[in-house]
């Protein structure tokens, strides 16, 4: 391997024919190019929609009612179903063990908000302290809402990043006084959330406050938990889907719903959503795998066809090499070391082209489902075994034949 | 030096075996410098490869310095190769992308010798040819006789018991052939054991000995009255 007269051979034979060589590395590094561009646009993809599914929490559960559709028990469709105090409270006993956070949710749209001079329209949403775990919020200043809060019913608000900055500007907003449709309530704290500046145009505030301010007496417009997260995913989703369904049937049970009727209670779980399209994307990475070596597998091909080429060329060099005391390991060493240095040499220029294009290309790419395409170590690592292993394979046919050249027939003079 | 005793040897040319080697008894003492002569098709280039352990023998034995030459597997046959011989070919078979010194040193990479050692030696062996000055230059930079003799300073590099030559001097026009036989003559003077294939009698008077071979057979083994090649450059 380190031997110096060795590496003058490769390089000799090398030098002897540049172009075939290097027409031949070109198909190698081609496939570790497009395993590398395919494997970064694949993790950015994954990564894309993990962010998009990181705005609120992976275990989330809603629950949305509407219409009924479906007449049942002598009770008419177009029944509009309403939630209740009462429903929310029923539920978190009934689920109490598999609940890890809630929060009962009565909003309005476009609720108009003033800072001094400044004022906008935002989404003012009355909710319970879980709401910060379901929604995934950070606080990057103050406090988030308390049970103190809600007990209270406390003119406290909780506005979100792009709130603050329309109306605050630079200014510290805790311990500020906004009005919210005309009402003085006081910034407890700021938020921002991993969904972007729509999810931060919000203003969370108490929900017995918000039932109180926007006369909704114990109506409630959604409720939403998340479940206690079990580190197997496919548990956690059974889970998820179990709780739902228990929800479900417990809300149709009370307001006498036809249990197919499938508006008038709906309840989603993120996780479904979020095992659907993980699974998509493990189905993606598989393929641009797949395709990846294949076009590797293609070079392989091409490479082992020329070192047999070689091979053949050198059929009378063996020869006499052999008829000089050349052990058969040492010329299966030969043919197969030279094999490895030009798909390693090949594969890594691959290797580097891609991953410098990537790294180019990346901050370019302004797409909600695609985040910095990159390729990791691990990747990078498992392509570099990959090809030292290629080039042994492309090598071996060939060094077999080598190793079997009888120095009679190879010095016989035609 | 060379014991062969009843050697047989035939090949399968399609559906009829072409029998080419008919029992031959032959023996080469150390020192010695024989020429093996015959008609194209005699078998005189298989009983050579034979003895260069390139081929093997259906039937008889052959000993080689007290070794028997049996059943060798391809590893044992190239140590072996590299221990006892040395090849001598028409074509001379240096590789071309390798200087003079290079080719010399092959056989002693082969051996596992130190890099250092292994110039020092071939260059000694091609001061000996009288190439010192060419070392650095490829074959192709070579004539033919300045090849044979890198070939023949190849040959010697791993220090074998018996040179093979295989038409040595087939390539060659007259005045280098005389050349590289005085050189051989030389060689053998210091008492290496030396087998020539030819097919050319004034080549053949150049050593001491004659085997005359006849379809697969000893038709004649004599002692020559060796003609020194040096009165005739």
């Amino acid at each position: 391997m380190f031997d110096i007269e060795r590496w003058q051979e490769i390089f000799e034979t090398i030098g002897k024919n540049k172009l075939r060589t290097f027409l031949t590395g070109l198909s190698v590094a081609s496939g570790i190019f497009i395993l590398v561009i395919l494997l970064g646009f694949s993790s950015g993809i994954q990564k894309g929609v993990k962010l998009q599914f990181a705005q609120d929490a992976e275990s989330r559960i809603s629950v949305w009612t509407n219409v009924t559709t479906k007449e049942y028990k002598g009770l008419n469709p177009g029944r509009r179903i309403q939630l209740h105090n009462s429903d929310y409270e029923t539920i978190n006993t009934k689920f109490e063990d598999e609940i890890e956070h809630k929060t009962a949710l009565y909003n309005i749209w476009g609720g108009r908000v003033n800072y001094k001079n400044e004022f906008g329209n935002y989404r003012i949403e009355g909710a319970n302290p879980g709401q910060q775990f379901i929604e995934n919020a950070s606080l990057t200043s103050g406090r988030f809402l308390n049970q103190n809060d809600i007990d209270e019913g406390v003119k406290v608000a909780i506005i979100g990043n792009k709130v603050k900055q329309e109306l605050f500007k630079t200014e510290e907003a805790v311990g500020k006084t906004i009005k919210i449709t005309g009402i003085n309530f006081i910034v407890a704290g700021v938020f921002t959330d991993p969904g972007g500046e729509r999810e931060e145009q919000r203003i969370f505030i108490p929900i017995s406050t918000a039932q109180r301010v926007f006369n909704a007496g114990d109506k409630l417009r959604s409720v939403a938990y998340t479940v206690k997260m079990s580190d197997n995913f496919d548990e956690a989703v059974a889970l998820s889907a179990a709780v739902s369904d228990g929800i479900e049937k417990e809300i149709k049970s009370r307001y006498s719903i036809a249990p197919d009727d499938r508006s008038a209670v709906r309840v989603f779980y993120n996780l479904e959503e979020a095992q659907q399209i993980y699974g998509l994307i493990d189905t993606m990475r598989l393929v641009f795998w797949v395709i990846g070596i294949f076009t590797i597998v293609a070079g392989v091909v091409g490479v082992s066809n020329i070192m047999l080429i070689i091979v053949k060329e050198r059929t009378k060099e063996i020869g006499v090499r052999k008829a000089l005391g050349a052990l058969p390991s040492s010329i299966v060493g030969m043919i197969l070391q030279e094999s490895v240095f030009i798909t390693a040499i090949a594969g890594f220029t691959g290797l580097f082209a891609g991953v410098a294009l990537l790294e180019a290309v990346s901050p370019l790419i302004d797409s909600d489902f695609i985040k910095s395409p990159q390729v990791n170590f691990t990747t990078a690592v498992s392509t570099v075994l990959i090809l030292i292993l290629s080039g042994a394979v492309a090598g071996y046919i060939p060094a077999r034949r080598a190793a079997n050249i009888k120095p009679i027939e190879a010095l016989r003079d035609e | 030096m060379i014991q062969i005793k009843d050697l047989h040897k035939s090949y399968q040319m399609g559906s009829n075996s072409l029998h080419v080697l008919k029992g031959i008894d032959f023996n080469v003492k150390e020192g010695e410098l024989v020429s093996i002569m015959g008609s194209s098709g005699s078998g005189k280039s298989t009983l050579l490869n034979i003895l260069g352990m390139l081929d093997e023998a259906d039937l008889g034995s052959y000993t080689l310095d007290n070794v028997s030459i049996k059943n060798l597997n391809e590893k044992v046959a190239a140590q072996y190769r590299n221990k006892f011989l040395g090849f001598i070919f028409q074509s001379f078979n240096l590789i071309n992308y390798k200087n003079a010194l290079d080719n010399v040193s092959m056989p002693l990479y082969y051996q596992g010798i130190k890099r250092k050692e292994r110039t020092d030696k071939a260059l000694h062996y091609l001061e000996k040819v009288g190439l010192a000055d060419w070392a650095t230059h490829l074959p192709s930079e070579l004539s033919g006789g300045q090849k044979q003799r890198v070939a023949i300073a190849r040959a010697l590099a791993s220090d074998p018991k018996v040179l093979l030559a295989d038409e040595p001097t087939g390539a060659l026009d007259t005045k280098t052939s005389y050349e590289v036989m005085e050189l051989i003559q030389g060689i053998n003077e210091e008492g290496k054991t030396i087998l020539v294939v030819t097919h050319e009698p004034d080549i053949a008077e150049m050593t001491k000995r004659i085997v005359n071979l006849k379809d697969g057979r000893i038709i004649d083994d004599r002692p020559v009255n060796q003609i020194l090649a040096k009165a005739h450059v």
